[in-house]
């Protein structure tokens, strides 16, 4: 049977693992080689690398990264942050990527997945949805999709940006609830099932981890494909192997 | 010293297969190229593939790469992955486009898949970490557990004519055929090169398997 697959997230920022304090400073998590070996040795099932690098002239470190962990680590890898064009997405697979994931150009040019997909394939495309829960009319839960970092609206409502970027040839969406990115409250979940269910191609629930239990809920609830979480995993208050242990014991298919 | 050709048509990265089998074995000379001639003096061949098949029998074809597969097929130890295992088969649903026929059969899309216990929608593109059942013993097998994960990421599958042909056995929806053998052939629906300690155990086996 098919196991659902946990991906730690590593956010790269000039070429060192990252991650925000509260929105405001980033903390220094580390060598991203080092600790990609390390999530491996744990049973990673894949991991995801966001380039969050602001200079353009560091840019691109994140393929000489891509190219030192490919080298070593031999799980699946997808790589996100400034891919706007068919180009960029070649790089990052020839540095060693898997799959590349875009966020904002498939957003300002969804024809951008539609080429991407047709020049390397469905199965490389991840298209990233960050999405904000909105009011509705009639009080029903809406998700509107939101650009850099919830700060801008898109008029896109989440599920039918997702059924639209599946027909457009995404193999994988990257679902973030931006409510919950770094809340630690857990994830987003019905959210994660209203996307899940709205297609066909596997959805990664990403934002709000804060315990293992939200790991489970994500699969459980959200009926999510895979489950992703940076903080829990990088600052040593849980293994990736023992995220495995719980799935399997509230009875999720998982490798370990 | 073993040489290993990985044909190259254009076809997807074929960096992760060359880094994957450096790192288990150092001493062998690993060549990543679209030469026939290169591919026809290796000791051992990986035909890898990803994408869609009809795009990948074009470019193996717009290469001249054609005879130099179905040569090295026939005549030295040779490891076919994802669709390099599908190319083998004689015809593919996918574009509706003829294979290599070096096997009779048939590449098929996985048509609505459903969990058979819960009765669930499985996806598709079936994406990430299935056991592999081995149905039948084979070197390549050496060392790697039975019903072992392994990585996949494809909608389309092979079925082979003869049974006899799989050597191991996936379950999505339906049990499909995801490893074959067959002489100097292995061929596997899964990618080795991403599927950790197990993949790595495998390209192993083939570096040292002598048919």
């Amino acid at each position: 049977m098919l196991a659902k697959r946990i991906i730690p997230c590593l956010d790269v920022n000039a070429g060192r693992v990252v991650k925000g304090v509260n929105f405001l400073s980033l903390k220094d998590a580390g060598d991203p080689v080092e600790i990609a070996r390390r999530y491996d040795e744990q049973g990673a099932d894949e991991l995801t690398f966001l380039d969050i690098t602001a200079s353009s002239d560091a840019r691109d470190i994140i393929l000489h990264v891509v190219e030192q962990v490919a080298e070593q680590v031999f799980i699946p890898l997808t790589v996100g942050g400034g891919v706007r064009a068919v180009e960029d997405v070649r790089r990052l697979l020839n540095a060693g990527a898997d799959k590349v994931s875009m966020n904002t150009a498939a957003i300002k040019d969804p024809e951008l997945v539609a080429r991407a997909s047709g020049k390397v394939g469905s199965q490389c495309i991840v298209v990233a949805i960050d999405a904000k829960r909105v009011e509705d009319r009639d009080g029903r839960p809406r998700w509107e999709v939101f650009t850099h970092g919830g700060r801008n609206p898109t008029g896109l409502d989440a599920v039918d940006w997702a059924r639209r970027v599946e027909a457009l040839g995404a193999g994988e969406i990257l679902l973030t609830s931006m409510d919950r990115d770094g809340t630690k409250n857990g994830f987003d979940l019905a959210l994660t099932r209203a996307v899940s269910d709205a297609v066909c191609i596997p959805v990664i629930a990403s934002g709000g981890v804060g315990t293992l239990d939200h790991l489970v809920d994500g699969v459980l609830e959200g009926g999510a494909d895979a489950v992703l979480a940076a903080s829990i995993f990088h600052f040593g208050q849980h293994t990736v192997r023992e995220a495995k242990e719980r799935m399997r014991d509230r009875g999720i298919e998982v490798r370990l | 010293m073993t040489r290993v050709a990985i044909i190259d048509y254009g076809m997807g990265n074929l960096r992760s297969v060359a880094k994957a089998i450096e790192h288990v074995a150092p001493e062998a000379e690993v060549i990543v190229s679209s030469d026939a001639a290169t591919v026809a003096g290796a000791d051992r061949v990986v035909f890898p593939g990803q994408g869609a098949m009809p795009d990948c029998m074009r470019e193996l074809d717009a290469r001249g790469l054609r005879s130099a597969v179905l040569d090295a097929a026939a005549s030295k130890p040779f490891l076919g992955i994802c669709i390099g295992l599908q190319m083998l088969f004689r015809h593919s649903q996918e574009g509706d486009v003829p294979g290599l026929g070096v096997f009779d059969g048939d590449v098929l899309r996985f048509a609505d898949p459903v969990d058979p216990v819960t009765g669930a929608r499985l996806k598709v593109p079936h994406m990430g970490w299935n056991g592999v059942v081995q149905t039948r013993p084979h070197p390549l097998w050496q060392g790697i557990g039975d019903d072992e994960r392994f990585y996949f990421v494809h909608s389309y599958y092979v079925q082979p004519q003869d049974p006899t042909l799989t050597s191991g056995r996936t379950s999505y929806g339906a049990p499909f055929t995801s490893a074959i053998a067959r002489d100097n052939i292995f061929a596997v629906q899964f990618h080795p090169e991403k599927s950790a300690q197990a993949g790595l155990r495998l390209l192993q086996n083939f570096i040292g398997w002598t048919p």
